[in-house]
């Protein structure tokens, strides 16, 4: 066999030793630190589309019983740093022209990559809403905030040629990616949304639970770093 | 950027996934010098699989680590001929791999068989239903091999990749609880059944009280531990759920990387140059003759590399398309109806069902197994009376729960039509990962005359060649096949104790959609057949118009089957390694007179 199964069972026996003691360690820090979008300085989004991404992202996962918002996890600070990565400069897609609108089957078809969808779409929307509510988006009441975003998601809008539901579906896939990545992209702080949904993360490992047939997975997550829960 | 031309070798391979792996096993056996050109980067388990920094499905399933990246290349699609088909500039609907293994790194494991009347589906159906009941417009073929001619290469793959599953009849004797549907084996599968997950094991007892088949998916995850053929050890699968679109960090997934390339890296007639891009296939002046390929490296320059043969082992439209750049065979023309290449092109038909149980029972989606599960074939391929249905082809129905992580739970979210955000969803997502199982129908598509492979008049690759363009949409008798398998699960998922479920069906009118994933078997374009009128190639996977020229991949399927096509690819190479080394090296040639 290869070697690498030597080290990840010396990570998984620190962990297990470790584990009841990072649960309350994470809740001390939850409880002493300052909430992380304040420290984390945006590289690509302007103040005022941050602002627009903080009010936006915490209604598509809102805090509630089921567990913490976007705005908790990181999700601003994961789609900000995800802004640097290959995927926004559109290197995963084929960009070569002529770009010609089709039938919406057959996919994307804008010369925009992820940066331009974000810059054009928050400047767009807020534009939208100022047309709309005379305000900005990000001091709309909870409700209005909604009810606005169910307009770009299913309305006609356009900004330009990007329909605004096309600028939406980036923002809702990229602020689940960021709820529930591992941690090390920026988001999904403490675990929080491995938590909510019950995922063990890196754990990676269920030779004894396999046939353990209905019952709760008993342990909690792992990421990449070695956070548990 | 200089064009240098290297030393001939006796021969060239294009392509480092399974097809290729195989072909450069059994060809450097035979003595051959064989050089393998990808385009991709070098790839190792040890580095891209590594734990724990691979176990990390953002850049796994959401930024295609080890699957092809569309910046360089694409294809255009459209529905029908009257559109005008635009780029694939996202990967969703289907995702090719890229780098050493190819696909077979990222892929799952489902590692089946074929079943016997697939192979000369045309023929069967006519001698049960008549020629009449042959819809107009479908292009119904016969493989031009059968399951006997096959056999050993079936067992020779699964020894291969360390295939898990329970057999049906070992030499025509009941030996355990396989398919009852399965053909017979001269040989039990070298691992027993992986274990069920909670949603499979639910689903075998369901089925097996409504009266249907059910059993062990084959997987080529190993059950156990295991040495193949080659020397090559994999670990037992721990469920971890990182199956597809990962690198098995536990080695227990076989893969090119893994199972087979190691006991070529060290053979001095073997050599693997990643990063080389095949832009065609150089034929002589009679265009019946290849000379060998003309590549990129990675600096830039074109190399021409002389080669005695030419095996073309990309991914199914790769070859179809390298085919079609370099001039080898007839183009096909749907109008004209002339022409082989580009012909037969088809894809699988898949939908799946959610059934949702009582909020006590775990269903633990993040455990699984790529290949592993629990299938029934009571509605595949000829196992069922078409008659009284008028629709040609089937599905295995099936829960193969490869391991759902929380990106995708989450933009899964819960059932269709409830909120895609918001408290509403979260409650509903929630409630899905933690107590739903999905079953697939995962069924065949038949091929049609007006549904192939051509070259794109207007968009271009990085390289200056035309993109492939395909031309497909579902028909009604693929639509009514889903709607009839799909309407029998139901049966199981009540047996299940289901407290909701959701019948994932395919709508009549709905066009095939390519913003959404659906499954990466493609397959035709570039068929195997008898006939070289309404095939590319003949029953040894051999260029009718190039004989020097191989191809192999599902890309020589007439038409589409029920199962996952890897199983099938690995026994044609491996069929068509061994007339190339029984006949073909002796005497090349044609080995089917034209």
């Amino acid at each position: 066999m290869p070697s690498s199964p030597l080290p990840r069972r010396l990570l998984l026996q620190t962990l297990a030793g470790a584990t009841a003691l990072t649960t309350c360690t994470y809740i001390a820090r939850r409880s002493q630190a300052a909430p992380p979008e304040i420290r984390y300085e945006p590289a690509f989004f302007t103040q005022e589309e941050w602002r627009f991404l903080h009010a936006a992202c915490d209604r598509l996962i809102p805090q509630d019983v089921y567990g913490p918002s976007a705005i908790e996890l990181g999700v601003p600070e994961f789609i900000d740093r995800q802004m640097e990565t290959p995927y926004a400069y559109g290197a995963l897609w084929y960009m070569q022209g002529p770009h010609i609108t089709g039938p919406a089957n057959l996919g994307y078809q804008l010369i925009y990559t992820p940066r331009d969808i974000y810059r054009y779409g928050i400047s767009g929307a807020c534009d939208l809403c100022r047309q709309m509510h005379n305000t900005e988006f990000a001091d709309l009441d909870p409700a209005t905030r909604d009810s606005f975003l169910r307009e770009l998601e299913s309305g006609e809008h356009q900004f330009g040629d990007l329909p605004a539901s096309t600028f939406f579906g980036h923002l809702l896939g990229n602020t689940q990616e960021g709820a529930f990545s591992d941690p090390i992209h920026g988001g999904n702080k403490g675990l929080g949304g491995w938590a909510m949904t019950g995922f063990p993360g890196a754990r990676a490992d269920f030779m004894d639970w396999v046939d353990q047939y209905g019952k709760q997975y008993p342990l909690g997550s792992v990421s990449i770093s070695g956070e548990t829960i | 950027m200089a064009t240098i031309t290297r030393k001939s070798v006796n021969v060239v391979i294009v392509g480092g996934g399974w097809a290729g792996s195989i072909m450069a096993k059994e060809l450097t056996e035979a003595g051959q010098h064989v050089v393998m050109l990808e385009r991709g980067a070098e790839r190792s388990t040890a580095v891209d699989g590594a734990y724990p920094t691979s176990l990390d499905e953002l850049e796994g399933n959401f930024r295609f680590k080890i699957f092809q990246k569309l910046q360089k290349t694409t294809v255009t699609i459209r529905n029908n001929i009257t559109q005008t088909a635009l780029p694939y500039r996202q990967l969703a609907a289907f995702l090719p791999g890229e780098g050493v293994g190819g696909a077979g790194l990222h892929w799952s494991g489902v590692h089946l068989r074929i079943a016997p009347d697939d192979l000369a589906m045309r023929s069967t159906v006519i001698a049960k239903y008549g020629k009449s009941f042959i819809p107009d417009g479908m292009n119904l073929q016969d493989y031009g091999v059968t399951y006997a001619e096959l056999e050993p290469f079936f067992d020779k793959a699964e020894k291969v990749f360390g295939t898990s599953g329970e057999a049906y009849t070992v030499n025509g004797k009941i030996v355990g609880k396989g398919n009852a549907f399965a053909p017979d084996r001269s040989d039990d599968f070298p691992l027993p059944p992986l274990k069920d997950v909670t949603g499979a094991h639910l689903f075998r007892k369901a089925a097996e009280a409504v009266g249907y088949h059910p059993y062990s998916i084959p997987a080529a995850n190993a059950s156990r531990q295991y040495t193949n053929t080659y020397g090559a050890q994999m670990g037992p699968c721990n469920f971890c759920g990182y199956c597809s679109g990962y690198a098995c960090y536990m080695y227990s997934k076989a893969s090119p990387n893994v199972n087979i390339l190691p006991a070529l890296r060290n053979n001095p007639l073997f050599e693997i140059r990643p990063n080389a891009t095949v832009l065609h296939v150089n034929l002589d002046s009679t265009k019946s003759r290849a000379t060998g390929v003309t590549y990129l490296d990675d600096k830039g320059d074109k190399i021409i590399q002389p080669a005695e043969l030419v095996i073309l082992a990309a991914f199914q439209f790769n070859n179809v398309h390298l085919m079609l750049v370099s001039g080898i065979g007839s183009p096909y023309d749907p109008v004209a109806n002339t022409g082989v290449v580009g012909r037969n092109f088809v894809y699988q038909n898949i939908s799946t069902t959610t059934a949702w149980m009582d909020p006590s029972v775990y269903t633990n989606q993040f455990i699984g197994t790529g290949g592993g599960g629990v299938a029934f074939d009571d509605f595949n391929s000829e196992n069922f009376d078409h008659g009284p249905l008028g629709f040609i082809g089937g599905s295995p129905v099936w829960v193969n729960q490869a391991g759902v992580k929380a990106i995708a739970a989450a933009k899964a979210g819960g059932p269709p039509g409830t909120p895609r955000w918001g408290s509403a969803w979260k409650s509903e997502m929630i409630d899905t990962y933690t107590h739903a199982v999905r079953m697939d129908a995962h069924g065949s598509n038949m091929a049609y005359r007006d549904v192939f492979l051509d070259l794109d008049p207007t968009w271009k690759d990085a390289f200056g060649r035309p993109l492939l363009r395909m031309t497909f949409d579902w028909k009604e008798n693929d639509i009514r096949m889903n709607r009839y398998v799909v309407g029998k699960i139901e049966a199981v998922t009540k047996a299940m104790g289901a407290r909701r479920t959701h019948l994932g069906m395919k709508e009549f009118g709905q066009p095939f959609d390519t913003r959404f994933y659906q499954t990466t078997h493609l397959g035709g374009g570039a068929v195997m057949g008898d006939d070289p009128k309404s095939s590319a190639l003949n029953r040894y996977l051999q260029c009718w118009d190039v004989s020097n020229v191989f191809v192999i991949g599902s890309n020589a399927f007439p038409q589409g089957t029920g199962y996952n096509p890897t199983g099938m690819v690995a026994a044609l190479a491996y069929w068509s390694a061994h007339h190339i080394r029984m006949t073909y090296l002796k005497n090349p040639g044609p080995l089917v007179p034209v």
